[in-house]
């Protein structure tokens, strides 16, 4: 037992680390490549938005002024309209229905609310205006390494935040944030240094990235201690959160490895344990109210790295039977051989892109729901105009949230539950050998 | 009035978007309810055998949930994107 449980604590670090990365560096790449097509004039406009901005950002607070927020970009400044109704189109199209009808007061827009909640960011958002800051490593090119905290950025609220800093400007995006050549820039950072934009890599640590610290932390600390707690005493009764832990430890062991892999079962043991407790304690944290609304396992960067994983360890132990089964299926004539073993080889890679997309899926769309709730609450409210309504709506999503944070706390679970299983059932299909039965 | 103008002005993407979601939850429904169904048939005849149907059951639903969690990302793609 302690055997397993110690090498859990260095797959956790390999996950913690390889998660951290890509998803850091996801969606940064292209920055590279950018600096070319950034002209003067370009930068010019940016120090013009960025006064627009700041002001706007000390006016509003609070999600419900989104709207007015995107009506402010307008006044801004006529020349940059095209880029502004660019966004738009992108972002909502419930936004710029309102307009038409001219409506005066602030508008709600539900799917910017939305995302910028289960998106990934640089600070840890409590509640209100507090705000925990997170350092920010930024590699820019020419410039190599630059370090400050998030904090550092001018602006609150939801609006673009922006920087200068050794004579280099930074521009933090908001989640509706377009450039002017159209490229998308929602959440990241930007750089430019005189006018012309620099390209970076952001290796940030961001909130998934510091929650994903917090439980390797955790794990490592937890499972050392189990460990050494099963060393101390050994055949005798565990104790305190040894005692806690066995029983989910025996459960992977014996309902989830053993029936699904066999004898091998103890190889994998490790992995699956480090799988299992890693996904659920970052299901759990996602849920605990008022503290960031982490999304850790709902970000695509981590789970494509949990599924890799998986997909690495199935096809390096496939045994000749495995292998044979795919590319030569026994007992099938051979036109549906033919047919048949495309099909085998695209679902090599389609099995751990389906656990990928399933537990992103499964674990954003809670959030998603618990968020549409809270929007309905704003929609009803018709930003201020019917408070009625507003209340009333209140009543009944309050009920619904806390309904569906019951049934995350299960899904929290069972999703676990269902990578470890998948994934052991990968695992013996390709470690299965039919010559020993 | 006013529903069926903004119902208009939606566009015609995020409509098909929403009955997309829609045609979606009828498969996992669908999938999902036979697989409970029958799964509680088979614990009824066989108490004996209800852990392992019973993990066998939550394997079918998470593959019928993950093809339907397939076309939800789809609908959310064309409708925020």
């Amino acid at each position: 037992m302690n055997r397993f449980i110690r090498s859990v604590g260095v797959l956790i670090v390999a996950i913690g680390l390889a998660g951290g990365l890509p998803l850091a560096a996801q969606d940064h790449g292209d920055h590279l490549d950018a600096s070319s097509e950034h002209t003067a004039v370009q930068g010019s406009e940016e120090s013009h938005e960025h006064e627009g901005h700041e002001h706007e950002g000390h006016e509003h607070e609070g999600h419900e002024h989104e709207g007015h927020e995107h009506e402010g970009h307008e006044h801004e400044g006529h020349e940059h309209e095209g880029h502004e109704h660019e966004g738009h189109e992108h972002e909502g199209h419930e936004h710029e229905g309102h307009e038409h009808e001219g409506h005066e007061h602030e508008e709600f827009v539900a799917g910017t609310f939305i995302i910028h909640h289960i998106a990934d960011a640089h600070d840890i958002h409590l509640f209100g205006d507090v705000h925990i800051p997170l350092p920010v490593i930024l590699f820019l090119e020419g410039h190599g390494l630059q370090l400050f905290m998030s904090s550092a950025f001018d602006g609150h609220g939801h609006g673009d935040k922006h920087l200068s800093r050794e004579g280099i400007e930074y521009t933090l995006h908001a989640e509706d944030g377009v450039l002017e050549d159209g490229r998308v820039v929602s959440g990241q950072i930007t750089a430019s240094e005189a006018g012309a934009a620099i390209g970076l890599y952001d290796l940030s640590i961001t909130k998934s990235v510091f929650g994903m610290l917090v439980i390797l932390a955790l794990m490592v600390w937890m499972f050392l201690g189990i460990a050494g707690s099963y060393r101390k005493n050994p055949g005798k009764a565990p104790k305190g959160i040894a005692n806690a832990m066995e029983p989910l430890i025996m459960f992977i062991r014996d309902e989830i490895a053993k029936p699904s892999i066999g004898d091998k079962a103890d190889r994998f043991m490790p992995f699956l344990l480090t799988v299992f407790f890693f996904i659920f304690f970052c299901n759990l944290l996602g849920l605990v109210p008022f503290l960031g609304a982490f999304n850790i396992t709902g970000t695509i960067g981590v789970t494509v790295v949990l599924a890799t994983l998986v997909f690495l360890l199935t096809n390096l132990n496939g045994n000749k039977h495995y292998w044979g089964h795919i590319f030569w299926p026994p007992g099938v004539p051979l036109p549906v051989k033919i047919i048949l073993v495309p099909i085998e080889v695209f679902g090599i890679l389609m099995k751990p892109a389906v656990l990928m997309i399933r537990l992103t899926a499964n674990i954003s769309a809670g959030h998603i729901i618990i968020l549409a709730f809270t929007s309905l609450i704003f929609i009803f409210g018709d930003g201020g105009q019917a408070v009625g309504a507003g209340s009333g709506m209140g009543i009944f999503s309050t009920a619904f949230m806390i309904f569906m944070y019951f049934l995350e706390l299960l899904v929290a679970f069972l999703q676990a539950f269902v990578f470890t299983l998948l994934a052991a059932i990968y695992f013996g299909d390709a470690t299965h050998d039919p010559a020993h039965h | 009035m006013e529903l069926l103008s903004i119902l208009f002005e939606i566009g015609v993407g995020q409509g098909l978007a929403g009955l997309g979601a829609g045609a979606a939850a009828i498969g996992a429904g669908i999938g999902v309810g036979r697989i409970g169904g029958s799964a509680l048939e088979a614990m009824a005849r066989q108490p004996e055998a209800t852990s392992d149907l019973r993990s066998n059951m939550i394997v079918a639903a998470a593959l019928v949930e993950g093809v339907a969690l397939f076309g939800i990302i789809i609908c959310l793609l064309v409708a925020l994107g």
